[in-house]
């Protein structure tokens, strides 16, 4: 392969993983910004959405059954766990981080009791799982579909928070709760709006990255690093951080695992630090 | 109260030197693992419970202390002391490194760089092949010929924890300690009373990630084999739960977290293959209904 083609395919790969990083991270962006949760189940959201989907493709052969299956289904665990125990924790950091990573842990048991510890792999259309080829070099069309799927997303995303009602509701939430609840805002629906939102994005993740990375157990947990980059770079709370986040952390972990593959994983993280060092909310957060 | 408490905790560790020649060998290294963790408890809670600072990425210390030893011990044939020092100089060289990033954060945002940082040290742990061997971990760390059956390792263990308690406890005793349990309760009070909050953050950062490498060091004698696992998020966050779970603020709280999660995670995986499922219970549980910890509780109901 030439060297052009390389920087060419590499860029594509890296847009697509960034595509999957966005359906997961934009969740998890959401969340923090309205209930200031540091959600570490996060990841297990991606990794039921997975299972779920798996499971309704298997059963009804129609992926995107699946995709609204799993989003479903995990939107209605988010809710849960809001509802009947996050909020109790209300302004207790600590507390929600220990919370969370308890049912981070007791999904990660039941996903292994009720899906088996082997790896399995989401079946696509054959629509989607075609390639294509420019000039010479072969692109994956299930990465154009992952590409395609996040801008829709972030574009509904950015119509219900910029030009609905709903997402001046939640915009009031996110900049100030308590004066939001003030002026008669319904913030605890907001929020529990919000978290099932932010669950459902990171299960279409899950299932839409399962049709190429697969279904295995431990996926929670590799992926939730990846979100708290995406989120920490771009900022907290903010969508169009989200955004150049997750394309930032998809471009520079696939050239870090391609170029230095033995410091893939530090040349993701290190850039992060430089850009805390330099802005302390990330690109687009507000203090 | 001090000196009632030091008697306390003498009397703690006597009483388990004594009971050591007397418990089976399966116990015996239960407290013995218990006691190295609760070096990497009680060295989280100088953070956390003095000042405020939820660490969630502590592990990478700790990790940084075992994989020197792995390396030093299994390539180079280093002994204890060399790679003692080595191990608890890198994890504090680590921890001066990263504080520098993490202390400008405060709240939930330190949380979230902790993490971050954490996992560039799992990280490297787990690609760096070539140096650390990947997945696979450094096995056959040996230990050193006068600890290397189980009681006299016993012993080093509850020696080490029981240094690590007593400069631990000198330290938060001390002025330094006072002036971050100011800043604990108030930053900016602190700041406006002239005291310089970065530093004294930023040396407890230190401190701490170096207390936590000791641990490390210890760790990896322990167990004579070193892996991703011990660097990774879970790691970091049981500690978390451990100090949590004992009580913040006090360093009796996370030696007692430490061992209830030692002993609960040993002896529940040998009755039943869903321990995950039970250990995420107990963190709820943990939060629901003892938000203060265990010996939070038990000072709080001694107050009246």
């Amino acid at each position: 392969m030439s060297r052009p083609d390389f920087w060419v395919i590499q860029t594509f790969n890296g847009l697509s993983y960034g595509a999957l990083l966005f359906l997961l991270a934009s969740g998890l962006s959401l969340i923090f910004g309205v209930m200031r949760i540091v959600n570490l189940a996060h990841g297990s959201y991606f990794m039921l959405g997975g299972y779920v989907g798996l499971t309704i493709a298997l059963r009804s052969r129609s992926f995107v059954a699946a995709l609204l299956g799993g989003a479903v289904a995990v939107a209605l665990i988010g809710m849960g766990m809001e509802r009947l125990f996050l909020r109790r924790l209300k302004g207790h950091t600590l507390g929600q981080v220990l919370m969370t990573v308890g049912f981070a842990l007791i999904f990660q048991d039941l996903a292994l009791l009720v899906w088996g510890g082997d790896p399995y792999s989401i079946p696509v259309p054959a629509a989607l799982a075609r390639s294509f080829t420019v000039s010479g070099m072969v692109f994956s069309g299930y990465r154009l579909f992952l590409i395609a799927l996040a801008a829709a997303v972030a574009a509904g995303l950015w119509w219900l928070l910029d030009r609905t009602r709903v997402g001046a509701l939640v915009r009031a939430a996110v900049d100030d709760a308590e004066m939001a609840q003030g002026v008669g805002i319904n913030v605890p629906r907001a929020s529990l709006g919000v978290f099932a939102l932010g669950a459902a994005l990171a299960a279409l993740g899950g299932v839409a990255g399962g049709g190429f990375l697969g279904v295995y157990p431990g996926t929670d947990f590799e992926v939730l690093p990846y979100a708290f980059v995406v989120v920490i770079v771009g900022g907290l709370g903010s969508l169009p951080g989200a955004i150049v986040g997750s394309v930032l952390v998809g471009l520079l972990d696939n050239f870090g695992k391609a170029l230095f593959p033995e410091l893939s994983y530090f040349t993701l993280f290190a850039p992060m630090a430089l850009i805390l060092a330099v802005r302390p909310t990330g690109l687009f957060g507000r203090a | 109260m001090i000196r009632r408490r030091a008697l306390l905790a003498l009397g703690a560790v006597v009483l388990l030197a004594l009971a050591g020649p007397l418990l089976p060998p399966y116990p015996l290294t239960l407290v013995t693992q218990a006691l190295v963790v609760a070096i990497l408890a009680m060295s989280l809670d100088v953070l956390l419970g003095y000042t405020g600072l939820p660490s969630l990425g502590h592990a990478a210390y700790w990790g940084v202390g075992a994989y020197a030893v792995a390396l030093l011990a299994t390539e180079r044939g280093v002994g204890l002391a060399g790679c003692a020092v080595a191990g608890i100089l890198l994890a504090a060289a680590t921890a001066a490194v990263f504080g520098l990033v993490a202390i400008r954060a405060a709240g939930t945002y330190f949380l979230m760089i902790t993490l971050a940082l954490g996992m560039v040290v799992w990280g490297l742990a787990f690609r760096w092949v070539s140096l650390t061997k990947g997945d696979n971990g450094i096995s056959g760390v040996p230990r050193p010929e006068l600890f290397a059956s189980p009681l006299p390792f016993f012993y080093f263990a509850l020696a080490a924890a029981a240094l690590a308690w007593i400069a631990l406890g000198l330290l938060v005793a001390s002025p330094f300690g006072l002036t971050l349990r100011g800043i604990r309760e108030s930053e900016s009070r602190m700041r406006s009373l002239g005291y310089n909050v970065w530093l004294h953050k930023y040396l407890a950062f230190v401190i701490s990630g170096a207390a936590a490498g000791g641990g490390g060091v210890l760790w990896a004698y322990y167990n004579g084999f070193v892996s991703p696992t011990d660097v990774q998020l879970v790691t970091s966050v049981e500690a978390l739960l451990m100090v949590a779970l004992g009580g913040p603020g006090t360093l009796a709280g996370p030696v007692v977290g430490a061992g209830v999660i030692v002993f609960l995670k040993n002896f529940v995986s040998l009755y039943t293959k869903r321990w995950l499922l039970i250990l995420g219970a107990v963190y709820i549980g943990v939060i629901l209904f003892a938000p203060r910890g265990v010996v939070g509780a038990l000072r709080g109901r001694a107050r009246g």
